[in-house]
């Protein structure tokens, strides 16, 4: 529903915001002018460092423009910032929830605190709360409530009071994919029927397609703004879907990428999904494939391959080019299981984080584990590092015993944790010469490996930089530079996708292809679900327990029915969610 | 959606409410305001004594007769000393090298004979000065045992003790020199300073931290009921530990409260809102917890633990040390909490304390006022 009549939710002529960090000055926006239409969903898009989040809390008057205008429902922010706060419900990143709080002390102080009379409470809290699905919570600690249960508690505390403009910074990011069905559906009903303003920023690419308008920031400046379709609508004729069953899809993906007719190419379900440079048909004789069988399929645009055409303009990304140099050992392809998990649990206290988890890994293969956050994911990955010990059954790496060799298969493993876990204040070359000496390695070997890592990963320009002052895609690359630095024949990586904007993601698993093509075993967790089709294998995990394992192919084909001719991972996972809610009789 | 909505009142209740709730639920505010309490109370009151009680001596008497037995008696009686005997000089340095006794008083062979002769007894004493404080009072004990020792010898003797200059002392407030008496009360103030600025500090900083105050921040709530709903449950807190750490002074240790209970209630109030101030105010700095904490011990817990004559007596500090000690509020309280409790309700003291943590608390209020903003930077 428009409402034509009302004035702009938000507008901003010429907005500008620096911040200082250390000697350096960051132009978090420089010389915006937007306008966000009342009663609908606008997306805010953007890689990391776009500006985002600091739109979104100049507009709640928690931080004070350097230069422009910025108006929240006809008012002026920097003048009147406690009635823009009357006004609008903001969800901050990490919404702020009273853990050692209940569900319902903490509606209650955020009611308190809009001044919610009490005689209109009873009614909205019965509304939120059935809304959000927490009516029979209402007496658990907000701590003890699930990752997707805790955002929708923040959700509600954010609408005790009905605002007129809701900003959502990133409300899904870390959400299981149906908590985050849930959300979307709680927001869309929202706009519809009471009919509230919505600016939400989000770096799931397929949300932007749900919103009405889109607005693209990257580095602090509109790149645009319009509906998603307007975005996508000029690479009409220039998308396409490519098989070729004689290779697998990821070298597919890595020579069609590699073509200069291509301007990006990503693996999508069971093929390889083309945006190519210029209209008209699309042109693979050069394609090194066994060339009988290569099968293209015209598709429609969508607003990620828009975003990434767009981003790409702005600056380089390498997909196809600058392959790290070959590790030195190359190892064999075979069937041999690398890492065996039988029967492993993991107890803290009464809590099982993990409880009987089997999976082999075979060497040479990507193999997943996904689910959403507190799945049981990080604990298993850890204890597979030999970081913390099991509580019960068999971890072998290697074929290591972790019980009683954790050192010796530490030393055959590369470990990249889920937060940055590099000396922030020492430069990228000083990190990378201690990580190389922590590993044991002296002498020419030292200096060869420190060389490989900086060319390897184009890190040589930042060789000096701290590289706590990196963009987060580099300190990617220096993280796991250095934990290739000894080389090893496994590669764990933990969550390493976790708030990379979609361009890093898409340089990250072209890293993570060149070295399974050279025979390293990577065991990668994440919450993504469309990465789960760079797999080889996976494991779907939920509440510290296995739900499926199989190839990706076999997992989604076991939800195939009339409704959903080709289900998605995501489809898939929501699948497996509900059939074990419904044994267990519990929401997820 | 309706006009009307709650205002102040409503959002202050909020803010209470959920604090009070925070702090029943967490065990380490309660521990910091219940438990640290007891543990240095008992710490202090028992553990630690300035007074010099039952200290090791070796007496060592050359040539044993009547009265270097009664000499030994006065000092086996005291319950300032418990002296051993050896026979030998050599042997009572040796023990004193090896810290088994803190001092040695040596009868020479004379001592009976010079006793008769001169009526003066000299006692040769030898004391361990790593502890200069020891020491010193130590010194003064033996001199002390000594010439009661002598006065009741002369008295028995039928003759007069004449010493060159007599002295009369008297000890005013705490007759017995218990420094016990002194020490509870001063720790008062260290402990309402820990509940005042280091706990307020912490939880600012949690909620930096967990991500909850940009939450709040961005509610209709004004900075100032922010700030005053953070303020009185910790007020509470706080004058809750001042409570209890008056009972246990007066029942458990037996320190005598001279004063008036009300004028100390009082003062506790103003001293405790100087503490939150402090408190609030390293929030606007810190906003992690193991910073806050930091600071918090740094310039509050310290400061109120060495510089507020609570142990070391101002008086005797360096004047530039001295100078810093009337920027520590504690200091100011300390002096008000030692004479209610030992002396009574001497008003010019009490009052010009006051003045004192009045002009701090209005210092500290107005650089919290300019500070404390509703804004993330």
């Amino acid at each position: 529903m428009v409402n034509a009549g009302l004035p702009a939710a938000l507008t901003c002529q010429g907005l500008g915001k620096t911040f200082a960090s250390g000697n350096r000055v960051i132009q978090a926006l420089d010389g915006i002018d937007l306008t966000v239409a009342p009663g609908r969903i606008t997306g805010l898009i953007g890689p990391d460092g776009a500006g985002k989040t600091t739109l979104m809390r100049l507009a709640a008057g928690l931080l004070r423009a350097d230069a422009g205008e910025l108006r929240v429902l006809d008012l002026d922010v920097s003048r009147e910032p406690l009635a823009v706060q009357s006004a609008i419900g903001y969800m901050p990143q990490r919404f702020g929830l009273y853990e050692d709080l209940s569900v319902q002390e903490n509606l209650d102080l955020y009611a308190d605190l809009q001044g919610v009379l009490a005689a209109e409470r009873r009614g909205r809290y019965a509304e939120l709360l059935h809304m959000v699905g927490l009516a029979r919570f209402t007496a658990r600690l907000a701590g003890r409530l699930s990752g997707g249960m805790k955002q929708k508690l923040g959700l509600a505390c954010t609408l005790v009071r009905p605002p007129r403009l809701l900003l959502l910074d990133e409300p899904t990011v870390g959400v299981d994919p149906v908590s985050r069905r849930e959300l979307w559906a709680i927001v869309q009903r929202l706009v519809r029927e009471e009919g509230v303003s919505v600016l939400l920023s989000t770096a799931y690419l397929d949300e932007a397609e749900r919103c009405d308008e889109v607005i693209l920031l990257h580095q602090g400046r509109l790149l645009g703004q319009g509906t998603p379709a307007s975005f996508s609508e000029p690479l009409a004729g220039r998308c396409y879907l490519v098989n070729a069953p004689a290779i697998s899809k990821r070298r597919l993906q890595m020579r069609l990428a590699a073509l200069p007719a291509v301007a990006d190419a990503i693996i999508q379900g069971e093929s390889v999904r083309v945006v190519a440079r210029a209209a008209g048909p699309l042109n693979l004789s050069s394609l090194d494939a066994g060339p009988a069988d290569v099968e293209i399929r015209p598709v429609a645009p969508n607003f990620e391959d828009a975003f990434i055409i767009r981003l790409q303009g702005e600056h380089d990304v390498t997909t196809g080019e600058s392959p790290p140099p070959p590790m030195a050992a190359t190892m064999a392809n075979d069937d041999a299981a690398v890492i065996r998990v039988d029967r492993v649990q993991r107890r803290f206290g009464e809590f099982y984080a993990v409880k009987d988890v089997s999976f082999e890994v075979r060497r040479g293969e990507i193999f997943g584990l996904l689910g959403a956050n507190g799945a049981g994911k990080s604990t298993t990955f850890r204890m597979l590092c030999g970081l913390l010990p099991a509580s019960g059954g068999r971890l072998e790496v290697a074929g290591h015993d972790l019980r009683r060799a954790a050192a010796r298969a530490r030393g055959r493993i590369g470990y990249m944790a889920q937060r940055f876990s590099l000396y922030g204040n020492l430069t990228v070359a000083q990190n990378l010469r201690f990580f190389a000496s922590a590993y044991g390695l002296t002498g020419q070997r030292w200096r060869e490996r420190i060389r490989w890592a900086l060319d390897g990963f184009d890190l040589a320009r930042h060789a000096d930089m701290a590289s706590g002052d990196l963009p987060l895609g580099y300190k990617q690359r220096l993280a796991m530079a250095a934990a290739l630095m000894h080389e090893p024949d496994i590669l764990f990586l933990d969550e390493p996708t976790s708030g990379v904007d979609p361009l890093a993601r898409r340089e990250f698993w072209h890293r993570i292809n060149l070295l399974a093509e050279q025979g390293v075993t990577v065991l990668v967790t994440t919450h993504f679900m469309d990465e789960a089709n760079y797999c080889d294998r996976l494991v779907i995990m939920a509440d510290g327990e296995v739900l499926a394992q199989g190839t990706p192919a076999a997992t989604k084909a076991r939800f195939r029915d009339a409704e959903r001719p080709d289900p998605t991972m995501e489809d898939a996972f929501i699948a497996l969610i509900e059939q074990r809610a419904q044994t267990a009789g519990e929401p997820a | 959606m309706s006009a009307r909505r709650g205002g102040a009142l409503m959002r202050l209740r909020g803010m209470v409410r959920k604090e009070s709730l925070q702090i029943l639920r967490d065990p380490s505010s309660i521990a910091i305001a219940f438990v640290m309490p007891v543990v240095l109370l008992l710490l202090f009151g028992y553990g630690v004594s300035l007074d010099a009680r039952h200290i090791p001596l070796a007496m060592v008497i050359e040539r044993p007769d009547a009265n270097s037995a009664s000499f030994a008696a006065a000092f086996q009686q005291s319950e300032y000393f418990s002296p051993r005997r050896f026979d030998s000089i050599q042997d009572a340095e040796q023990a004193l090298r090896e810290r088994q006794v803190d001092g040695i008083v040596w009868l020479r062979g004379d001592f009976s004979r010079r006793l008769l002769a001169a009526g003066d007894a000299p006692v040769g004493v030898i004391l361990n000065g790593v502890d200069a404080n020891q020491a010193r009072i130590a010194s003064g004990y033996i001199q002390g045992a000594w010439q009661r020792w002598l006065q009741t010898y002369m008295a028995a003797q039928g003759r007069e003790l004449t010493l060159p200059v007599g002295m009369e002392q008297r000890v005013w407030f705490n007759p017995a020199l218990r420094s016990r008496n002194f020490l509870v009360p001063g720790l008062v103030a260290v402990i309402m300073t820990l509940i005042g600025a280091l706990l307020t500090a912490l939880v600012v900083a949690r909620e930096w931290e967990r991500g909850t105050m940009e939450a709040l921040m961005v509610t209709p709530i004004r900075i100032g009921e922010l700030l005053l709903g953070k303020l009185l449950p910790y007020f509470a807190l706080g004058m809750g530990g001042m409570l209890l750490s008056v009972a246990m002074a007066r029942w458990q240790f037996g320190v005598p409260l001279n004063g008036s209970f009300w004028l100390l209630l009082a003062a506790s109030t103003l001293f405790m809102l100087v503490a939150l101030g402090m408190g609030l105010l390293i929030s606007t700095v810190a906003r992690n917890q193991f910073v806050a904490g930091q600071i918090a011990i740094l310039v509050t817990f310290l400061p109120a633990f060495i510089l507020s004559g609570f142990i070391f007596d101002i008086g005797s500090m360096p004047a530039p040390i001295q100078l810093i000690t009337h920027v520590v509020p504690a200091r100011y309280f300390v002096a008000i909490l030692q004479t209610l409790f030992l002396a009574g309700d001497v008003w010019p003291v009490v009052l010009g304390n006051a003045a004192a943590l009045l002009l701090l608390l209005l210092i500290f209020f107005a650089v919290l006022g300019r500070k404390a903003r509703k804004r993330l930077e």
